[in-house]
């Protein structure tokens, strides 16, 4: 992996031919903030087809008006948040020619088919949201159901392509490079990749827990207010079954994850851990804070063994440290380190609530009565948030210097433009307030009671 | 095969061009309805008219960019990095455009409605003008290869851009209100059908006046785009769009708007065609032909083979929601917007209008 490492390390000129390029940090702000922004709608649109689908199921099943109710209401929020999903979407793919012009002019051609499929599957999921919401009580039963089964599915198909192409970033492959030209495109072996899999499915119950978690929180406020009719026990059951089944499984995904990154990226990984050196036997590191200039972790609590038994399932395996590489190819290791561990420690916590909340289900066949239950719920909507952005920090930073790891670096994909802080602080303030609207009229949204969603009555019990 | 990849592109341009711009159109009249009251019925129309399609008519936007990055990689990042000012300020009103038109639809008060509205209708104005600017510079010949090279401000702001700014807001104003002289009718409106057909009648005359008046500035600004357009296959689409144009304000004014549409569509699309024809072989013209331009062989036909298999997937959804559109079937029930701010409550469903 080394010798392969070394031969590609800065191996690609800039196509366009770079001239001075003034503003890197803004572009990678620009940039985090607009997957920051993205990334939860995403989730939305991952998950909350399928659970209003599932209600819809029920409506069908049992004929009560009080699951039509929920489901007609689940399809209005996530029509609201598809639409911002889609705004926010098409600034991100304006960003990738705006801020990294010289990325997408060598790399286009490799991994640009993906983003191609991406735009099929975006299309598919746009006029079947349409079909579906507007088509409540104006298509019959069965073929309303079935027009929202095309939302769930190019969901997926869009993840699958979109995490294609971080994947091959994070694990280049589908070309060649010869006298610093990028030539012999091969765009399916860069679309399927070594960490499509396990990022994809990563993502993907992601999007579970997080829509999930937050809906459910929603429910546990409303739980919590005395309001415990069939309608907002539904909500709470479907939102929280849907993210407490995800989240112990996602702790599986994550090793797969973390064992992957210590194959194909050993040095991504002891950015996650702090680790220095390379030896035999590492630690594992809880907390503490990586010093730079001692090359160690300061503070921390250390297990002896337990890196090399997590990454490699085996107490006395070699794992790379940051020395592996010159210092200037290192990513930042503090903010890798502090948002891995708190991907890891918010992503322990859910798993345990959601067993708890599996294992009172399966033994009780009754919710869990604690009160301290529903204020965690309430509390894992936004903490998964953390999560989901920590760990695509952990996974973004952690690529750093690299735009295409060992390929090109991140500073010679950036534009040549001046003046990109005007554009970070003008787009600061439209997405403070593009937040501020959608949550304000989500509220009140909330605020309506659900018999105005269907002319049959609403279950009171 | 980078002809067929261009085609694609250029199929997702005019099919934005017809689609999209339409509903930045609709924005154009909702911002000049007048007041609440006065423009409340036009605002109803408007919300009615789009809620179903316009995330699926912005997807075409979508489409082009990631086939033209994929494409034509080098040529992508010279258009976005050269003119990153128009674009970063479409990319602004993109946002603004759809979430407060989104929003729109769940307002329960006048002043939201009214602060979402015209937010909403303002960057429809801007968008039109924005993205216009943008294949103004790069028809005029004024983009180059490179990184940011080009001034930064008169790359966009020249005579050709501006121009073709000014045409991209009022062919959409004229497509809105052609489509929406139809659903007034097919609602039974026959207020709103006279106020749309008379806005329709006036910016179809200034769409035509706008184009003809274009023509000098092009000869002046951009030369070679002139020789271009009216010679050739460039001339033959200039003519066809003219045709269209007069069909279309004849059948509007005789009062058969349905075929309208189709005349309207055709005449927007024909500009499209014409402009391709006239920058022939280039892609960015004087800089770089198609040819120079096209990614690898295996690129292209990668491109191809998925788009491909996308699009027998694409085209019976596409024709789906429009046929479920055209016969009215997802219609909501109409209220005028001043009266109404929950597009989807249970009081449509008990008067659903078949």
């Amino acid at each position: 992996m080394r010798g392969e490492l070394t031969a590609l390390l800065a191996a690609v000129v800039d196509t366009l031919g770079g001239g001075p390029q003034p503003d890197l940090l803004e572009a990678r702000q620009m940039q985090a903030l607009s997957l920051g922004v993205h990334i939860p709608l995403v989730c939305f649109g991952i998950a909350f087809p399928a659970m209003f689908l599932f209600v819809e199921g029920l409506y069908l099943r049992t004929g009560d008006a009080t699951y039509k109710a929920l489901a007609k209401r689940w399809s209005k929020v996530a029509l609201i948040l598809f639409a911002v999903g889609v705004v926010t979407g098409t600034i991100l793919s304006f960003e990738f020619g705006l801020l990294w012009p010289e990325f997408m002019a060598t790399f286009g051609g490799v991994f640009g088919v993906a983003f191609g499929l991406e735009g099929i599957s975006f299309f598919v999921e746009a006029i079947f949201m349409a079909i579906y919401v507007y088509g409540w009580d104006r298509l019959g039963p069965r073929a309303h159901l079935l027009c929202g089964v095309p939302i769930v599915i190019s969901g997926f198909a869009g993840s699958f392509n979109v995490i294609a192409v971080n994947g091959w970033m994070n694990d280049p492959e589908g070309f060649d490079v010869v006298d610093g030209r990028v030539v012999d495109p091969r765009p399916f072996d860069a679309l399927i990749n070594t960490h499509l899999w396990h990022e994809l499915i990563h993502m993907y119950l992601a999007g579970y827990i997080v829509a999930g978690f937050l809906v459910a929180g929603v429910y546990a406020f409303a739980w919590r207010r005395g309001r415990r009719d069939r309608y907002h026990r539904t909500g709470l059951v479907v939102a929280l079954s849907f993210a407490c089944l995800a989240a112990p499984v996602q702790v599986v995904i994550g090793d797969w994850a973390a064992r992957t990154v210590a194959d194909t990226q050993p040095v991504k990984l002891a950015a996650f851990e702090g680790l220095a050196r390379t030896q035999a036997g590492a630690p594992f590191t809880i907390g503490g804070i990586f010093d730079e200039d001692e090359q160690r972790v300061r503070y921390g609590i250390e297990v002896p063994k337990l890196l090399s038994l997590l990454s490699e399932h085996d107490p006395d395996a070699r794992v790379t440290g940051l020395d592996a590489v010159p210092p200037e190819d290192r990513p930042p290791v503090n903010v890798v380190r502090f948002a891995f561990q708190t991907m890891v420690g918010i992503g322990t916590g859910l798993a345990l609530l959601g067993a708890v909340f599996v294992a009172t289900w399966l033994r009780r066949r009754r919710l869990p009565r604690s009160a301290w239950f529903y204020r965690a719920v309430m509390a894992a909507g936004p903490l998964s948030i953390v999560a989901l952005i920590s760990g695509w920090i952990t996974t973004e930073v952690g690529r750093q210097p690299w735009v295409v790891y060992g390929v090109m670096r991140t500073e010679q994909a950036v534009t040549a433009a001046d003046g990109l802080e005007v554009g970070y602080a003008v787009l600061v303030a439209v997405y403070v307030s593009l937040a501020a609207g959608v949550l304000w009229l989500l509220r009140r949204l909330a605020g309506q009671p659900p018999q105005t969603e269907v002319s049959e009555p609403v279950a009171a019990d | 095969m980078a002809e067929l990849c261009l085609g694609l592109v250029m199929l997702g341009i005019a099919a934005y061009a017809v689609l999209g711009s339409a509903d930045f159109g609709a924005g154009l009249w909702d911002l000049t309805a007048g007041g609440d009251a006065r423009g409340g019925r036009l605002r109803g129309m408007v919300q009615r008219s789009m809620s179903p399609v316009w995330e699926a008519n912005h997807v075409w936007l979508i489409f082009v960019l990631v086939i033209a990055w994929t494409a034509f990689p080098v040529a992508f990042a010279s258009v976005f990095s050269n003119l990153s000012i128009p674009l970063f300020l479409a990319a602004i009103g993109i946002i603004f455009r759809g979430a407060a038109f989104a929003l729109r639809g769940q307002a329960a008060t006048i002043r939201e409605a009214r602060v979402l509205g015209a937010l909403f209708a303002s960057a429809s104005v801007l968008i039109p003008f924005c993205l216009g600017a943008v294949l103004g510079a790069i028809a005029s010949g004024r983009v180059e290869v490179g990184n940011a090279v080009a001034d930064p401000f008169g790359v966009w702001l020249n005579p050709t851009s501006v121009l073709a700014g000014l045409v991209g807001i009022v062919t959409g104003a004229h497509l809105a209100a052609v489509y929406l002289t139809v659903d007034s009718r097919r609602a039974g409106l026959e207020d709103l059908e006279r106020a749309f057909r008379a806005r329709a009648l006036a910016s179809g005359v200034l769409a035509g006046s706008v184009a003809l008046a274009g023509l000098l500035v092009v000869r002046a600004d951009a030369p070679e785009l002139y020789a271009g357009l009216t010679s050739g296959a460039g001339l033959g689409c200039v003519l066809a769009s003219a045709a269209a144009g007069v069909a279309t304000l004849a059948l509007v004014a005789g009062g058969r708007p349905a075929p309208a549409r189709a005349t309207a569509a055709a005449a927007v699309v024909a500009v499209v065609a014409g402009w391709a024809f006239a920058q022939r072989p280039y892609l960015l013209p004087p800089a770089l032909t198609l040819e120079q331009a096209a990614a690898a062989d295996a690129t292209l036909a990668a491109v191809l083979i998925g788009i491909g298999i996308g699009l027998v997937v694409l085209v019976p959804s596409l024709v789906l929601l429009y046929r479920l559109v055209l016969r009215g079937v997802l219609d909501q029930g109409f209220e005028p917007l001043d009266q109404r701010f929950k597009p989807l409550s249970a009081a449509d469903d008990r008067d659903p209008p078949r």
